[in-house]
């Protein structure tokens, strides 16, 4: 072994990499907020929503959970637009992220809502509250709280997974690495450096929502 | 006029015939008590007077506000008539003072400042005015339906439906929840409870219901009903229970 490490080539291209991560970062702010959201909308629909619904929102969750996220994304940016719906990169990328999110959320958050006690609903029915206020007020936060570990780790799943959307030219933390690399050869370095920071992202996004879930869920939910 | 009236209910789950006709008519003020074997249709009736269970045959209204399967058409008979169940099903995520306030604040849509003022004043109704901040699991059974009660009073209902509220509860717990519900009773609080508490009975109710088989078997004032027993359903009830 007569490599010799040198870790100053990638010195110049440093603003490349910045803006990478940036990019990463963005990708899975607005990838999970939405995709949580729609997750949770989801949730609901399957759980609790009106009958006719129930069997639409199936049928998008197994759709998006068997097939591969590399073809979700290549049907959304280069297959969508023969129908006329013409997106950018990163609106490709981030779309495909909250879809794919969305299915995966929803399966979770389902799973907590289910846990619930038919007395919890019970107990906001008697006091007034329609349906929904029920969901809303009473049911949804203890559900969270339940899942909130294995929600965590599909989020920081999906930030992990962003780095496929570089596939399609969206400038992340993977396309960044990608390109340094095809400039000056460096690939253990530039590699070393990408896993680095990706292995720093996800534990500070674990601290995060681990945080925002002490934020959250002020006790612990004893049923 | 009456201020719940029970008119021929009948109700099904499946082909199993749970409530076969049944006709109460229960005046402002009343204590009533529900007794009877499980089975034996008492909860189901109580449930279905809070709109938790339909209606297959008859009518049932409180003040009013007639029991119809419509969220529009429950949520006015819930806002006459509030519920305590047997297992508390106190909010977990919120404070004690935080349960009393929800309902307020999302159905009647009070102000927070009212709404906790409220909620001060119910949970010192119920002695459990310290208790404004504590979380479930920091109070006992007998303090977690307490707090229940203070919940479903905070709604100002004309009347208070009780299932076995204090089933649940470790013997040494039971008289202070009694205690709460007989202090409501003499304020002039119209109260159906489900219970297997027949000294309480006895003691606070107005009328007693035996239940038996989807019917009422027997009703009367409690000295009639224990004193007295017309049918051998309720004697042998009454034997199996009081030792």
């Amino acid at each position: 072994m007569n490599y010799t490490f040198d870790f100053s080539s990638i010195g110049s291209y440093l603003p490349v990499l910045f803006n990478g991560i940036l990019v990463t970062i963005e990708l899975i702010a607005v990838g999970a907020t939405f995709g949580v959201a729609l997750g949770i909308f989801c949730a609901w629909a399957r759980a609790l929503g009106p009958i006719w619904l129930k069997p639409i929102v199936a049928g998008y969750v197994e759709l998006i959970r068997n097939t591969p996220f590399l073809i979700q994304l290549f049907f959304i940016f280069f297959g969508l637009p023969s129908i006329g719906i013409q997106l950018t990169e990163m609106q490709g990328a981030m779309l495909t992220m909250v879809i794919n999110l969305g299915a995966y959320s929803c399966e979770i958050v389902r799973a907590g809502i289910q846990a619930t006690t038919k007395g919890q609903f019970e107990a906001g029915w008697s006091l007034g509250m329609t349906r929904f206020e029920t969901f809303r007020y009473v049911v949804l936060i203890p559900s969270l709280q339940r899942i909130w570990p294995a929600l965590s780790s599909q989020i920081v799943l999906v930030m992990l997974g962003s780095a496929v959307v570089s596939q399609i030219a969206a400038e992340d933390l993977s396309f960044a690495a990608n390109f340094i690399q095809s400039r000056n050869f460096r690939a253990f370095e530039i590699y070393f450096l990408a896993t680095a920071i990706y292995l720093a992202l996800a534990i500070t996004l674990r601290q995060l929502l681990r945080g925002l879930g002490w934020w959250l869920f002020p006790r612990k939910a004893t049923r | 006029m009456s201020l719940i009236e029970i008119t021929e209910v009948k109700k099904r789950f499946g082909d199993n015939e749970v409530l076969k006709g049944i006709n109460i008519d229960v005046a402002a003020a009343e204590v009533i008590a529900f007794i009877g074997k499980s089975g034996s249709g008492k909860s189901t009736l109580l449930r279905c007077i809070n709109g938790l269970e339909t209606i297959d045959e008859g009518s049932i209204t409180v003040a009013g506000a007639q029991l119809l399967p419509d969220e529009i058409h429950l949520k006015a008979l819930r806002l006459k008539v509030g519920m305590i169940f047997q297992q508390f099903n106190l909010f977990p995520h919120l404070t004690a003072g935080r349960n009393v306030m929800l309902s307020q604040m999302v159905v009647k849509k009070v102000t927070e400042k009212d709404a906790e003022a409220m909620a001060r004043n119910m949970l010192d109704r119920v002695g459990l005015g310290h208790k404004f901040d504590a979380y479930q699991e920091e109070l006992s059974g007998g303090q977690q339906q307490r707090v229940a009660i203070a919940r479903a009073l905070a709604m100002q209902p004309m009347a208070l439906l009780c299932d076995e509220i204090t089933s649940a509860l470790d013997p040494e717990l039971v008289n202070e929840v009694l205690a709460v519900v007989k202090e409501l009773a003499k304020e002039g609080m119209t109260l159906l409870m489900v219970t297997h508490e027949m000294r309480f009975a006895r003691e606070v109710c107005s009328r007693v219901v035996f239940m038996h088989q989807g019917r009422v078997h027997e009703i009367g004032p409690p000295e009639e009903v224990f004193a007295n027993p017309k049918t051998p359903e309720l004697n042998q009830f009454l034997g199996v229970t009081e030792h």
